[in-house]
């Protein structure tokens, strides 16, 4: 016993040099993190001239201008910005809230298809929304809903894996007893979920909703696919078609101004909300 | 008694009324156009100039065309190449940071910011950080002046144009969007683990690493085959960060050419034959890998 310690105490490494090595990996990670958004900064300050000079780490004094430039351009962005804040808005509200009534069906009832019902929802969590673009697309077309924010909308109402997340935290705070005391002293069902229930499952409402939005925000494949008019298009979508120009005749101030109008509304959202964002993920685990 | 048991069926019914919902957006939204997807891809049905061919139904043409055009195992491997290039830097640092950050001797400071910090990329709308990353890396941008100007390179360095810095650069983006993800994931599972088992490792003789492979990692398992087979259904779905990249073009000579790109081309085209039949493909895919997981967290997880 006693050798096997002087092995290990040769091979291992003290707490103080594996702490430091933490902290040089930590922090190496960590700007490896942070530099492209700091550039990214940097560089929407800066005017076309001063980037075609070369790099630096200091802010410069254009960005009003590349901000002046970029809303009087040929990119719609901040009706784009709009687009995307409607759609990620109520997809985050529509899904959260009928993901909540998914989950406490299952959890507060006992009937006869629960035992199908339940499995069901969680083998179709998995299945990319790509798998179904083309049907989606012919659908909707058939629909006549091109170039409407309804279906991208509609789909977030049937979120399996914000089900699953208000499922699981469902069955760790909403005790059945209380539901029913509810209807003994004589409240409705749907009142009882609306007036109980939701109040209950805030925290976790929080942290799907901020997912939520964050992936409809995000979103591009679907919407680049349903969206077509210049006054509905997305950011993300604009994103593209910038990159689709012939960019080498744009002005940088202005892409790099586009890049950040994108990126950083999310940082600053996050910035805020960081500790529940990353507690969420922990708890929830199943967020793919 | 009687009465009781009827009052609670009565409530019951309104599981079926709360589930309606949810049911009518799946249906409309999701069985409808996968049901279609599938009958799609037994139906010729693509545009030829401006003639529209089809659709004609021609059984399983459709999936022997995609087979034999050979184009969807280039851009199969190409999917493949690009997710282990990136997983594989990811789970090495995801268990490294993972296991530092529930390691109550090592006390680390901060550990609340170098989370925050991780985690942030993954909210970053991946489409504009693929632009980003485009500009940045682009002949004339910012990364080869800071190279030029510290004197590593002479002439800029095309970083898009070269096979493997193109590939690199989309591995290197995803492997940032997800390695926080995976940490806290791996982190929360490591913090499960019965801290009397370290103790008595350590009593025993065993130095972290010894601690790491002999401890940790075996009883990490489930979780493990759950982050390793989600990443790879997500790996399955790389789209938008090779797509903005590379504009849709999957250059140079379509080595970063993913299968949903590879969709996208057929839906944009409204080939919608071979489009079927690549959903179809990529959802048989998924399933498989989907019952894995299930089967997993079903075992594990759940219980938990």
């Amino acid at each position: 016993m006693g050798r096997k310690k002087n092995d290990g105490l040769k091979k291992g490494m003290g707490i103080r040099a594996r702490r430091g090595l933490a902290y040089v990996v930590l922090i190496t990670i960590s700007f490896f993190c942070l530099f492209w958004f700091y550039i990214l900064f940097i560089n929407a300050t800066r005017s076309n001239g001063e980037l075609q000079a070369g790099f630096t780490l200091l802010p410069s004094t254009h960005a009003l201008d590349n901000w002046r430039n970029l809303i009087g351009g040929t990119l719609p962005m901040v009706r784009g910005m709009v687009n995307s804040l409607i759609i990620a808005a109520s997809s985050a509200v529509l899904s959260v809230y009928f993901s909540t009534m998914t989950a406490y069906a299952i959890h507060a009832y006992e009937f006869r298809l629960k035992k199908y019902i339940y499995p069901f929802i969680l083998m179709i969590m998995m299945i990319p929304t790509q798998v179904t673009a083309l049907g989606f697309v012919q659908l909707v077309s058939s629909m006549k809903l091109e170039d409407s924010f309804i279906p991208l909308i509609g789909t977030t109402i049937a979120a399996p894996v914000t089900f699953f997340y208000m499922k699981q935290y469902m069955e760790s705070t909403l005790s059945l007893a209380l539901i029913e005391a509810a209807r003994i002293d004589g409240s409705g069902e749907f009142r009882t979920f609306n007036h109980i229930v939701l109040p209950l499952m805030k925290p976790a409402i929080a942290v799907q909703a901020i997912f939520t939005f964050v992936n409809s925000w995000n979103n591009y494949f679907t919407p680049a696919l349903i969206l077509h008019e210049d006054s509905k298009k997305t950011l993300p979508i604009l994103i593209a078609q910038l990159r689709a120009a012939d960019w080498l005749k744009f002005d940088m101030g202005q892409v790099y101004m586009a890049i950040a109008f994108s990126i950083f509304p999310v940082i600053l959202v996050y910035l805020v909300l960081s500790r529940q964002i990353v507690q969420g993920v922990s708890v929830g685990g199943v967020k793919e | 008694m009687k009465k009781k048991k009827s009052r609670v069926s009565g409530y019951n019914k309104w599981g079926y009324i709360f589930l309606i919902p949810f049911t009518l957006a799946y249906v409309v939204f999701q069985l409808i156009p996968l049901a279609n997807t599938i009958y799609n891809s037994f139906f010729e049905n693509y545009m030829s100039g401006l003639k529209q061919i089809g659709p004609t139904f021609v059984g399983i043409d459709n999936y022997r065309k995609l087979f034999e055009g050979g184009d969807i195992w280039t851009y199969a491997k190409n999917t493949m190449v690009l997710w282990i290039m990136c997983f594989i830097p990811q789970i090495i640092l995801s268990l490294l940071l993972g296991a530092w950050f529930s390691d109550t001797r090592l006390r680390l400071r901060g550990s609340r910011f170098f989370k925050t910090v991780i985690y942030l990329p993954n909210l970053i709308m991946a489409s504009a950080f693929a632009m980003l990353f485009f500009t940045l890396f682009s002949d004339g941008g910012p990364i080869n002046s800071l190279l030029m100007q510290l004197g590593f390179i002479d002439t800029p360095y095309k970083f898009l144009s070269n096979t493997g810095s193109a590939r690199g650069l989309i591995a290197f983006m995803n492997c940032l969007m997800w390695f926080g993800n995976t940490t806290i994931l791996l982190m929360a599972g490591m913090m499960g683990i019965d801290t009397n088992l370290f103790e008595a490792a350590e009593v025993d003789g065993a130095t972290s690493t010894q601690v790491f492979y002999r401890v940790t990692l075996p009883l990490l398992r489930p979780i493990l085959v759950y982050v390793i087979i989600t990443s790879l259904i997500g790996g399955l779905q790389l789209f938008d960060v090779p797509q903005i990249l590379t504009n849709g073009t999957g250059d140079p000579m379509r080595t970063t050419m993913t299968l949903i790109m590879f969709l996208n081309k057929h839906l944009y085209s409204k080939n919608y034959g071979m489009a079927g039949a690549l959903s179809v493909v990529l959802f048989i895919m998924t399933g498989i890998l989907s019952l894995i997981v299930f089967k997993v967290s079903g075992n594990d997880k759940r219980k938990g």
